[in-house]
């Protein structure tokens, strides 16, 4: 086990050290240079010149790379040039509102989720169950933007029961939850979805088991049944689905923010964007990239913890 | 040909199937279809009639610069299956290549493309598009590049896994054995073992590429006006959503009926042909 892990901690660093790269490299290929685009036409040869060596730009290339490869290990991702702050503050500020956000959207999916999947696994190929199969595969399918376009629309514009944008005054608990809840909403659905089918088809697995069976044969009532024994072994592929889905989640959460105007770093990300901020952009997608495979390996180790199997596929 | 008809004939007992190919056929027919059913042209701009709600001349009524809805929501489909189309093709193409070539070559080579392709998987696809498109500029082509370059590498692994496991198999060290060199083997041997399974996760990926298509041109960064994109028609709306609901109610539609559609198919389709895939669900 522990030779997995150092393998699997090893191939997710290189594989940050690679991204890290990639991510670098994409400045070069800019068409003009990153200086004009960044400052606009009316740049002068001098504030070009000082971009250039306040990015590190007129060094070798090679050279480059290396210092960013230093400066991020040391958690120093750079200087916004707009803001005059450093581009990790800026980042692990809007972050704590993004984590807020996919957290509250995990957790009211996994409330509905995981009831829903046990229900289906409990009456298995009944009417019901087939209703929740459809809804479930509904829910994936639909974009996570267009739910949150619609309850926007819906919720906020027309019926007027919950804030539109923004995440709420500082400190005031309860303003703030409510304009947690439609932008969780929106990304939550399709999770109850994914986590309903994963519940059910594991559920399925282990209700057939011996264990299972000799509990019945005990008399011991079908809920205690269900969610004290069974579903503890049913909920382990959720959980590092959940490790694997933190990307997608950030993805909703990018669009999450924008229709709503909250602050995150999906937000963040966007704006830096618009705006030709480069390092505020490398600083954020390098952040949210390092959490993506921080995340996948805290779950695959998990995951090899739990069966052997999957140690021997690294 | 039989191939179709076992299709259809096995597709008669899903009903979740039968609705997703309706869904679909709708769809595609759409995009064929759409200069012959556009009742205005989705580009021309009417400023007086700007913002106006559905009526019989503009049946979805009109976005700010006076263009009408349904035209542009038709031909916005047209945008949607050309752009799942070439996405989804590219990326299976290079991704068969590349994964045939890790599953098959030396172990240097393994190595070196499974790092590629988890690397490229590392990063979150929406942020990912992003850095892109503030190095290429946002077009089309910068979507293109956005989606084949995230979705390859779980093609290019789903390959290399299958054609390790095929490898290792009597018929292959039989014809390697004969004297077959790398391209007959996996040409002719492992490829139309693989194809298979392949191409149901190609179908179930359809949806995902339209959304996310859509998801980039919604915030501005995909397809360039004026050319109609369901993302772009619903970035219109967003902008009028307080006066002008419509644009969104319509605009969100079509999205939704087609990832839908390719979704009940998918999985029916995968159900039928490939059980292993199902997981009893």
């Amino acid at each position: 086990m522990l030779f997995y892990l150092l393998k699997r901690v090893g191939l997710a660093v290189v594989i940050v050290v690679v991204a890290v790269v990639l991510l670098y490299s994409m400045i070069h290929v800019v068409p003009g240079d990153p200086a004009s685009v960044m400052l606009g036409p009316r740049a002068t040869p001098e504030m070009k010149q000082e971009i250039y060596e306040r990015m590190g730009l007129d060094r070798p290339f090679v050279v480059q790379v290396a210092s960013f490869l230093g400066n991020v290990a040391r958690g120093n991702l750079g200087m916004d040039f707009f803001s005059e702050r450093p581009v990790a503050e800026i980042v692990f500020k809007q972050l704590d509102e993004t984590l807020v956000l996919v957290l509250a959207s995990i957790s009211w999916a996994m409330l509905l989720g995981i009831p829903l999947g046990c229900y289906s696994a409990v009456f298995r190929n009944r009417f019901s169950d087939k209703l929740v199969g459809v809804f479930s595969i509904g829910v994936i399918a639909v974009p996570s933007f267009v739910v949150a376009l619609y309850s926007l629309l819906f919720f906020a514009v027309t019926l007027k029961w919950l804030p539109a944008i923004g995440a709420g005054e500082s400190g005031q608990f309860l303003d703030q939850v409510q304009h947690l809840i439609l932008p969780a909403f929106a990304i939550g659905l399709g999770w109850v979805g994914y986590i309903a089918r994963l519940v059910r088809a594991s559920m399925l697995e282990v209700l057939n088991e011996n264990h299972i069976r000799r509990a019945r044969a005990f008399g011991l009532p079908e809920t205690t049944i269900v969610f004290h024994y069974a579903l503890k072994l049913a909920i382990l592929p959720t959980v590092t689905l959940l490790g694997t889905g933190i990307g997608r989640l950030i993805s909703s959460a990018v669009f999450a923010e924008i229709v709503f105007a909250r602050p995150g770093i999906g937000k963040l990300i966007f704006d830096s964007v618009v705006s030709r901020n480069y390092p505020l952009v490398m600083g954020a997608v390098l952040v949210s990239t390092v959490l993506f495979v921080l995340s996948t390996t805290i779950s695959d180790s998990i995951n090899a913890m739990l069966d052997p199997r999957v140690r021997e596929r690294l | 040909m039989n191939r179709i008809k076992e299709i259809f004939f096995r597709l008669r007992n899903e009903p979740m199937g039968i609705f997703g190919l309706v869904l679909v056929l709708l769809v595609v027919l759409c995009a064929v279809f759409a200069p012959f059913l556009v009742t205005h042209d989705p580009n021309a701009l009417d400023i007086v009639n700007r913002l106006a709600g559905p009526s019989s001349d503009h049946w979805m009524g009109t976005d700010q610069l006076g263009r009408d809805v349904f035209s542009r929501v038709v031909m916005g489909s047209r945008i949607a299956v050309w752009v799942a189309l070439v996405t989804v093709s590219l990326s299976l193409g290079i991704g068969l290549v590349l994964g045939m070539m890790a599953g098959y070559g030396p172990k240097w080579m393994d190595s070196g493309l499974l790092l590629l392709f988890d690397t490229l998987r590392s990063f979150p696809t929406i942020m990912f598009a992003l850095a892109l498109v503030t190095v290429f500029g946002p077009s089309l082509q910068t979507v293109i590049i956005v989606i084949v370059a995230t979705t390859f590498p779980v093609y290019g692994r789903m390959v290399r896994t299958q054609t390790q496991a095929l490898a290792g198999n009597e018929f292959i060290v039989a014809e390697e054995a004969m004297g077959a060199g790398m391209m007959r083997v996996l040409g002719v041997h492992i490829l139309p073992n693989i194809v298979g399974p392949l191409f149901i996760v190609a179908s179930m990926d359809i949806p995902v590429v339209i959304t996310i298509e859509a998801g980039l041109s919604f915030l501005g960064v995909g397809v360039r006006p004026p050319t109609p994109s369901w993302g772009a028609i619903l970035n219109d709306g967003y902008a009028y959503i307080r006066n002008t609901p419509w644009i969104i109610i319509f605009g969100g539609i079509p999205l939704i009926v087609t990832t839908l559609g390719f979704t009940f198919l998918g999985e029916s389709m995968r159900d039928m042909f490939d059980p292993k895939l199902r997981k009893d669900l």
